[in-house]
C-alpha cells in the first residue's frame, strides 16, 4: 500500500469514517471524534505506522488531514 | 463575594443583562463556555444570589429539554435553543445572538430555600443529577484554595478546562476572586494557538486533569521554554506515578510549585492537596485536608479508624460540603441534607505523618479523561437496548463484557457516542456467560 493510502486508512480508522467521507475537508474538532483524545491517538498511530517521533510544534500544528500529509513529508514519508 | 464593575463590562454582556429583570428570577439555566462573556454573565448572576444550573455547551438539545421540564428555570441563557424552541411553549425569546435568552411566560411562585449553584456530577453522560452548592460553600472553598495555592492578583491563568466542570470552575472562581487575570480560550493544549496565548500573556498558573499531563508529556512539555510559569496543579483523578515523578522533578528543578489536589463536586471542588515541598516524599498521596477542612476514615461499621496504614472510607468535613442533590425544581426546596459531612465513596488510608492515600473505590465509578462515569448507569442503558453487559476496568480504560459477539463494534461506538469520549478509552470483550453468585449478583472479581 502507498504511504498516502496508509495515512488515509489511519484517519478513517481513528475517527470511524467511511470511504465516502472526504478527508480533504477534515480539520481538528470538525467532527466529535477528533478531539484532544482522538488527536493523541492519531499521532500515536501515525508515529507507529511510520516509525517516527514527531516534534511538539508539528503535533500541535497538525490541525487537518492536509496538514498531516504535508507534515509527514518532513519526516520522510512520501 | 464576587464583584462586577459595570463600566468595565463588555457591551455584549450589558445588552443581555439589560433585557431581563433579576427581581422575579430565582432559577437560571446557563450554558457555560470558555469566554469572557460567559464569565461576565456568571459573575453577575452570582452577585444577585440567584440559583444557577450550569451545563456544558455540548449538552444535547433533548437533554436541555428534559432539564427545562424538570427544573422549570425562570430564565434560560443558552448557546442554541433552535432545535427545541418549538417544543417548549412556556418560554418567550428575549434575545438571540451569541447567547439566546428565553424567559418563562409565567413565573413560578415558589420558594427556593437556599440559593445555590447546580453542577452536574458527570460532565458528559448527561446525568440528570446535580450537586447543590450553596453560595457559602462556594465562598468557603474559593477562599481556602486561594489560601493554600497563594493565588495573587499578579497571577495569570488560562482556561484549558471546561467551566461547567467543578475543577475548571474553581480555577475561574479563585482567580476572579483574587483579582488575578484569566485568559479565555477554547483552544486545547494540543493546539499551537493555546501555547501562543500562554507565551503572549505570560501565563503563570497551569491546571489540568491527569489526561492533560499525559498529553503535555507526549507533546514534549519538558522541552518547552515557559519562563513565566510559577504554579502547576493537578486534580481530577490519579496521575500515573511515573509521570508524576517526571513533573515533580521537572518542577523542582525549574522552581515551579507543583501541587497534587483531590476533590469532588460534592465538596464544591477541593478537599485536599500536597504542599509542593512535600511532593517529592509524598508521591501518590492526595495530601492533607485544605484549610478549614478535616478528614476521617470510617470502617465498615462506621467507626472512626485511628491507626495509620488502615483502610477505611474517606469522610470529609468542612464548610464546602454541598447541600445534597437535585433532579427537579422541588429538590431545591429541601434544607441542607449533608450538614457539612461528605462520605466520599473512596477507600483510603493515612501514613504516620497524616498524609492520605486513596486505595480504591467503594462505589462503581471510573474516570475517563477527567469525566466521572457511572458503570451502573452504562450497564442499565445497555440493558435497555437489549444488551447484557458488565462494565469495569481502570481509569481511562473502561472494559465492557457482552454476551452477544455480533454487538462488539456497535457497543464500542455506542459507548463513545453516549459519553462523548474517544473510542480508544473503551474495550469491548465477548464472554459466553456472565459469572454470578447464587443470588444473581455479578462476580466482578472474576472479570476484572
Amino acid at each position: 500500500m502507498s504511504n498516502i493510502g496508509k495515512i488515509e486508512n489511519i484517519f478513517r480508522q481513528e475517527f470511524n469514517l467511511d470511504e465516502k467521507f472526504d478527508l480533504k475537508t477534515l480539520t481538528y474538532q470538525s467532527i466529535p471524534e477528533w478531539d484532544s483524545v482522538g488527536h493523541m491517538s492519531l499521532v500515536a498511530s501515525l508515529e507507529d505506522e511510520f516509525n517516527i517521533e514527531m516534534e511538539m510544534d508539528d503535533i500541535i500544528d497538525l490541525s487537518s488531514y492536509e496538514v498531516a500529509v504535508k507534515t509527514l513529508v518532513k519526516y520522510g514519508v512520501e | 463575594m464576587f464583584k462586577y464593575i459595570e463600566n468595565e463590562c463588555t457591551d455584549d454582556f450589558l445588552r443581555i443583562k439589560n433585557i431581563f429583570s433579576v427581581n422575579s428570577i430565582k432559577l437560571i439555566l446557563l450554558q457555560a463556555e470558555n469566554t469572557l462573556l460567559f464569565s461576565e454573565l456568571y459573575t453577575y448572576l452570582l452577585t444577585q444570589k440567584i440559583s444557577i444550573i450550569l451545563i456544558s455547551s455540548e449538552v444535547k438539545s433533548s437533554e436541555i429539554k428534559n432539564l427545562i421540564i424538570n427544573f422549570k428555570p425562570d430564565l434560560c441563557i443558552l448557546k442554541s435553543f433552535q432545535e427545541i424552541k418549538n417544543q417548549i411553549d412556556d418560554y418567550i425569546c428575549l434575545y438571540e445572538k451569541q447567547y439566546c435568552v428565553y424567559e418563562r411566560k409565567e413565573f413560578i411562585l415558589d420558594e427556593i430555600l437556599i440559593p445555590c449553584l447546580l453542577l452536574s456530577t458527570s460532565g458528559s453522560t448527561g446525568s440528570k443529577k446535580f450537586v447543590r452548592i450553596s453560595y457559602e460553600n462556594l465562598e468557603a472553598n474559593t477562599k481556602s484554595i486561594i489560601n493554600y495555592l497563594s493565588i495573587k492578583s499578579t497571577d495569570i491563568t488560562i482556561t484549558n478546562l471546561p467551566l461547567h466542570y467543578s475543577f475548571g470552575l474553581s480555577v475561574l472562581n479563585t482567580h476572579l476572586y483574587s483579582g488575578a487575570k484569566v485568559i479565555f480560550t477554547n483552544h486545547s493544549v494540543i493546539q499551537k494557538e493555546f501555547w501562543d496565548l500562554v507565551k503572549e500573556h505570560r501565563v503563570t498558573n497551569l491546571f489540568g486533569v491527569p489526561y492533560t499531563f499525559e498529553i503535555l508529556d507526549k507533546i514534549r512539555f519538558f522541552r518547552m521554554d515557559l519562563p513565566n510559569i510559577r504554579l502547576i496543579a493537578q486534580a481530577g483523578g490519579k496521575l500515573n506515578i511515573l509521570l508524576q515523578d517526571k513533573y515533580v522533578d521537572f518542577c523542582s528543578q525549574k522552581g515551579i510549585e507543583y501541587y497534587t489536589m483531590y476533590g469532588q463536586t460534592e465538596a464544591t471542588a477541593r478537599m485536599s492537596y500536597v504542599p509542593p515541598i512535600m511532593s517529592l516524599v509524598k508521591k501518590g498521596s492526595i495530601g492533607i485536608p485544605i484549610p478549614d477542612g478535616r478528614f476521617e476514615l470510617r470502617d465498615a461499621s462506621n467507626q472512626i479508624v485511628n491507626d495509620a496504614e488502615t483502610v477505611g472510607e474517606l469522610v470529609y468535613c468542612g464548610p464546602n460540603v454541598s447541600l445534597g442533590y437535585a433532579s427537579t425544581r422541588r429538590d431545591l426546596y429541601n434544607p441542607d441534607e449533608n450538614s457539612g459531612v461528605l462520605y466520599t465513596g473512596d477507600l483510603a488510608k493515612f501514613d504516620n505523618e497524616g498524609y492520605y492515600y486513596i486505595v480504591g473505590r467503594k462505589n462503581r465509578f471510573l474516570k475517563l479523561y477527567g469525566n466521572r462515569i457511572s458503570l451502573e448507569d452504562l450497564e442499565d442503558k445497555l440493558f435497555n437496548l437489549g444488551i447484557e453487559a458488565v462494565c469495569g476496568g481502570v481509569d481511562d480504560n473502561l472494559t465492557t463484557y457482552i454476551t452477544d459477539f455480533s454487538k462488539i463494534e456497535f457497543v464500542k461506538k455506542w459507548l463513545s457516542k453516549i459519553t462523548l469520549i474517544h473510542s480508544s478509552a473503551f474495550e469491548v470483550k465477548f464472554i459466553q456467560k456472565i459469572p454470578r453468585n447464587i443470588s444473581g449478583k455479578i462476580l466482578y472479581t472474576e472479570l476484572f
